[in-house]
Parts: structure tokens; C-alpha cells; sequence
């Protein structure tokens, strides 16, 4: 375990909005350097909140109540605001998922690119230029001296997420948060985008917690599996063990339910009902377990 | 290019509905001229004899016809108080209303995005709260009370300041030109800029006050929306500190709608020099505007209300190219 480079241990939380529902229920995984980790759920099974919960930018009315998350052998949770900002800012990097609003829309991409250098690598505006056009050059964006003059509305979908991985991989982050990177997009350019993350993450040898709804996205692009329902892990394991050889009937369910290129005919069917109440059941079981 | 000359024609056609809305609206108004002009026992023939002498005889349209054409050949015709040229005069005093209303108008945008994001900094502190409170109550009181608190607490109870006028006596008299803050401070003649400046500080707290707060309030409205957007988030990933992800992330996104509510602000701004000039005794246009008004001084409450007319128009215009220049979706459109 201490070979990991990110890894969450018995991680639960609440909301207090909702008079102290549990979101998250003892979650615990792990990240190895270069690996690529996909965290499944659907929409409010708590993916989200464990990536917000990294980065240390919960919602207000979220609350961890136990467990620990540790980048590099640091405790996260515990540490002070100003050590987590700097440590986040130089080592973690995010993907984000809408690439239209994720740039800030009254910024030259050049400036949105060079930021993080000169502030977290001490680069001179110069350094921080070369760096930049590289990068744009790695994630395979055309002209790139003249993207660096342009505002975000005058790029692509497509070009605008390839700018945000290349800002993503610009300071070496040794973990990269990808946040649903491709739901926004189109499908023919998801595809290339993916490949692009899978490129990027390799060469740089760059661990990823990779968040999706998309067990399409996470036979691609992942090497381990997390499968959350309602703040629970229903199963984890090896990507193809999980695909091939699912052993909770939550698993089965969304295997099966997965579109298949081979046949097309099945798929797409919802979740049995039967299986919803099972991991419903689970879930009572483990909140009665912590009151009991 | 066929903006900006529909913007120009725009232009020509409000001026033109100024004119006619405050032409029409000065003679239904009651009030005779030529009874505020001459004694109580005046004969029928000289009260007419006086109103052929300023062209009050005739009908309203062609009292507007005459009017218009004279004033199409830059003619604003005579002051019928001061029997001078009604352009003269506006043009004496208008600078000293532009040197009072540009000053506030600073005062209160520095004030305002001050406020602003000390109050976004201070987000869910006591700072926040305090900053809420203080525009609020910069908000509840109207510019004239300003102005007579203002006298009350630097004028009599604390007397820092000049209560009345727009430079000492002594002082004055020497200037080349009409702007008298302008011209001491580029001509070097500290003594009296210091003593000009020292006469706007209270009508210009009075003007700017309310408007700052209107300006803090949306501004922090908008960088509010601005630093729940994905990259603020993004930008706070990366480790930027509070004031900057404000000053630079957020900040220039928020300016836009802010300046846009600014510039109709400072219309109002401008219409309270009127009631503030007065309260200070200060020589501007506004306060001429109360005399003409009260003299039933046609030609010059005409000029006055046009130029005014023409100060609203060029404002917002002016507002309008700021925005655009600020925001590069509308440059490149």
C-alpha cells in the first residue's frame, strides 16, 4: 500500500442538507503511479463527491465524518489550507467535464497555459511560452502559435479539451482528476479525446482517478475499476475481471446493459428492479451496521 | 460599420424628440416668461411689444420651427434673464458640472469595485455582512440627504472642507480655461488644485456615495456567479490564491454587466448634480438650470435640458464601446 500514490481509506461522508443522509459509506481505493482507476456510478452515487473530496472543495453542506485521503503519503484531510493548496496546485492536476466553461472566457489561451508554470515551476514568461506550445503541440492541436492568440469561443469543443489536457499535463501533476472528460462531447471526438488522455497519461507516467457513467469509456481507458452505488462499493477489481467475469448482480446488470458492438440486439436494458432493491438492502444493511 | 451609423442616426433622432418633448412641455408648463420680466402694471402693449421681442407671439409650431432652424445653425438663441447667448453661458458653466460629475463617477467606480471585492474576499465572513450593510445604507440615502449630512459633519460639526463655491475668490480668476481642476493640475498650480479638490469633496461624496453602492452591489452580484464557474474551480485547482482567482479570473468576466448599469446610473448621476450644485452653491450647469427654470427662462431651460440630453446619448455610447472592448466575444463579432 505505500507504493500508492493516491489512496483513499474508509471514506464516508454526509450531507447535512439532507438531515445527515450518508453519501458516502466506506470507501476505500487506491491509485498506483501510472495507473488509471475508474470510479462508476450513476448520476448521485457519490463519484463526484469523492473527486471533489481530493481536491479539498466539497460542498458546504457535505461533511466528512471518517477516513483518510493520502497523495504521496500526505493525509489530506488534516492538513492546513495553505499546504493543501500548494500541494494540490503543484501534484494534482483536473480534467474537467464541460471544456465550454471551463476556460475562462476573457483569457488568451496562452495565458490560461503558462499560469500554473510561472507560479508552481518559477518559469520566466519566455520559459513558460516554450513550455506551453509544446504542450500544444503533444496533445496534437494545428497551429498551435496561433491557438495561443486566440479566446476559448474561438476553438472546437474538441480543441478546447485538448487545451485542458494539455494546462492538465503542463506542471508533470503525478495524478490527474478526469471528470466525465468526455460526456460533453461529441462521439467521434470522445474517441479521440480518450486516446488522447490514455497517450498523455502513459508518456508521462502520470497516475489517473478517471470519473464516469460509461462502462464503454472504462473498458478503453481504465487499468482498475471502483463501481459505486449510493456512496457504496458494490465491486473493484482488474478492469477485465470486472467486465468479464462481474460478480455483483449490480455489475452484471450494467455489463449487460452496455451497448455491444458484436450484438446489438440486447443491451440497453435498465437495471433489474430486482437488483435495485438488493443494493438498496445492502446499503440499509451497512447504515444499520453504524447505528447499531 | 452599420452599427455605428445606425448609432449615429439613433443619435439625431433621440436629440430630435429631446428637443420637441422639452419644447412642448416648457409651454403647457404654467408660468409666463414675459410676467416674470415685467412689473405687475405693465401695459398690454409692452407685454406684447416683449413678446415679439423674444418670438413668444407666434404658434407653437412655428415658435418650434424658428427654433430648431436657429438652432440647427448653432443659435441657442438669447437668455431672456441673462440677455446673453444661451450657448455662452451653458459652455461656462458645463465644465465645472463635467469636472464634478467625472469626478463622482470615479470615486464611486474605485468605491464601488473596492467594496465589491473586499465583500467577495470576505465571502460568508462578518466582512461580507459589513460590506452588505454599509452599501445598503450608501443605497437607502438619496444624494441630497447625503449632501446635508455631509454639511452637517464637514461643514459645521468637523469644518474640513469648504461649504459653498468651486474655489476661493482669491484664488480664482486666473484660470485660462473653464476647467479649473484640469488645468491646475496640468499647469502645476498646486495651491489651487488643492483648493478646487477640496471644494468637489463634499458634493462629490453626495453624488458618489449611492452610486458606488449600486456599483458595489452588482459588481458583487456578478463575481459572485463568476467564482462558481468551472475555471474558477479550475484555476483554484491549480492552486491560485482567493485575490487572484477574484482579481483575475473573475473579475473581468463580471465587469461587463456592471459598466453596462453604471453607465445608466451616471445619467442619474448627472441628473443629481442638479439638486447637489444647488445645496453647495456650486457654479455648474444644473444649478443655472433651477434659475432658468425659476425665471421661466425659455431658450436657455431649452439649451440646458439638451445639452443634458446630448451628455445622456454620448454616455451611454460611451459605455457601449467599453463593453465591447472588454469583452472579446464582442470585439471579434
Amino acid at each position: 500500500m505505500s507504493a500508492a500514490l493516491l489512496s483513499i481509506e474508509h471514506l464516508s461522508a454526509i450531507s447535512e442538507r439532507e438531515g445527515g443522509a450518508s453519501i458516502l459509506r466506506d470507501v476505500s481505493l487506491s491509485v498506483a503511479p501510472g495507473e488509471v482507476h475508474g470510479l462508476v456510478g450513476e448520476s448521485g452515487a457519490g463519484k463526484s463527491t469523492v473527486a471533489r473530496a481530493i481536491l479539498g472543495m466539497l460542498p458546504r453542506a457535505v461533511r466528512v465524518t471518517s477516513g483518510a485521503i493520502i497523495l504521496s503519503g500526505t493525509e489530506l484531510l488534516t492538513l492546513e489550507p495553505k499546504r493543501r493548496r500548494s500541494l494540490l496546485g503543484a501534484h494534482v492536476a483536473l480534467i474537467p467535464q464541460d471544456p465550454l466553461s471551463a476556460l475562462n472566457p476573457s483569457r488568451r489561451i496562452e495565458a490560461q497555459l503558462t499560469d500554473g508554470l510561472r507560479m508552481w515551476k518559477g518559469c520566466s514568461a519566455a520559459e513558460a511560452r516554450r513550455r506551453a506550445l509544446a504542450l500544444l503541440d503533444e496533445v496534437q492541436m494545428r497551429e498551435p502559435e496561433r491557438v495561443m492568440r486566440l479566446y476559448p469561443h474561438e476553438l472546437s469543443g474538441g480543441m478546447r479539451q485538448r487545451v485542458l489536457i494539455a494546462a492538465a499535463f503542463a506542471l508533470e501533476p503525478r495524478l490527474v482528476i478526469a471528470d466525465e472528460p468526455t460526456t460533453a462531447l461529441d462521439v467521434t471526438v470522445q474517441k479521440q479525446i480518450l486516446r488522447l488522455i490514455r497517450d498523455m497519461q502513459l508518456r508521462h507516467d502520470t497516475g489517473a482517478l478517471f470519473v464516469t457513467h460509461d462502462l464503454g469509456v472504462v473498458a478503453q481507458i481504465c487499468d482498475r475499476v471502483t463501481l459505486l452505488f449510493g456512496g457504496r462499493i458494490m465491486e473493484q477489481g482488474p478492469t477485465a475481471d470486472l467486465l468479464l467475469r462481474p460478480q455483483h448482480p449490480y455489475t452484471r446488470a450494467l455489463v449487460a446493459a452496455s451497448p455491444r458492438y458484436d450484438r446489438p440486439e440486447d443491451g440497453l436494458a435498465p437495471v433489474p428492479e430486482a437488483v435495485m432493491a438488493r443494493c438498496r438492502q445492502e446499503i440499509a444493511a451497512f447504515d444499520r451496521g453504524l447505528h447499531g | 460599420m452599420t452599427t455605428a451609423l445606425n448609432r449615429v442616426a439613433m443619435m439625431v433622432v433621440t436629440l430630435f424628440g429631446v428637443t420637441v418633448v422639452v419644447f412642448v412641455l416648457l409651454r403647457v408648463a404654467p408660468g409666463d416668461p414675459v410676467a416674470m420680466m415685467i412689473g405687475p402694471g405693465a401695459s398690454a402693449a409692452d407685454i406684447l411689444a416683449l413678446r415679439v421681442r423674444y418670438g413668444l407671439d407666434g404658434s407653437l409650431l412655428t415658435q418650434f420651427i424658428i427654433w430648431l432652424k436657429a438652432l440647427l445653425g448653432g443659435d441657442f438663441g438669447t437668455s431672456i434673464s441673462f440677455h446673453r447667448n444661451a450657448l455662452a453661458l451653458i459652455a461656462e458653466r458645463l465644465p465645472a458640472t463635467l469636472e464634478l460629475a467625472v469626478v463622482a463617477l470615479g470615486v464611486a467606480l474605485l468605491l464601488g469595485f473596492t467594496l465589491a471585492v473586499a465583500g467577495t474576499l470576505a465571502q460568508r465572513r462578518i466582512g461580507e455582512v459589513a460590506v452588505d450593510s454599509l452599501t445598503g445604507l450608501m443605497l437607502a440615502v438619496p444624494d441630497f440627504v447625503w449632501a446635508l449630512a455631509l454639511v452637517l459633519l464637514f461643514g459645521v460639526a468637523l469644518p474640513l472642507f469648504p461649504l459653498s463655491g468651486r474655489i476661493d475668490p482669491s484664488l480664482g480668476g486666473t484660470f485660462r480655461t473653464p476647467f479649473y481642476l484640469l488645468e491646475s493640475l496640468v499647469t502645476g498650480q498646486a495651491a489651487a488644485a488643492r483648493d478646487v479638490a477640496a471644494h468637489l469633496v463634499m458634493p462629490v461624496l453626495a453624488l458618489a456615495l449611492p452610486l458606488s453602492a449600486i456599483v458595489a452591489r452588482v459588481l458583487k452580484g456578478a463575481l459572485a456567479e463568476a467564482m462558481v464557474q468551472d475555471y474558477v474551480l479550475l484555476a483554484r485547482v491549480k492552486g491560485m490564491s482567493e485575490w487572484r482567482l477574484v482579481t483575475r479570473e473573475a473579475l473581468r468576466n463580471a465587469v461587463g454587466p456592471t459598466l453596462a448599469l453604471t453607465g445608466v446610473q451616471f445619467t442619474f448621476l448627472l441628473g443629481g448634480t442638479v439638486i447637489v450644485e444647488r445645496i453647495f452653491a456650486y457654479p455648474g450647469l444644473g444649478n443655472m438650470a433651477i434659475e432658468a427654470v425659476i425665471n421661466r427662462d425659455l431658450p436657455l431651460v431649452q439649451g440646458i435640458v439638451l445639452v443634458f440630453g446630448a451628455l445622456f446619448i454620448v454616455t451611454n455610447l460611451l459605455v457601449d464601446l467599453a463593453i465591447a472592448a472588454l469583452n472579446p466575444r464582442l470585439r471579434h463579432g
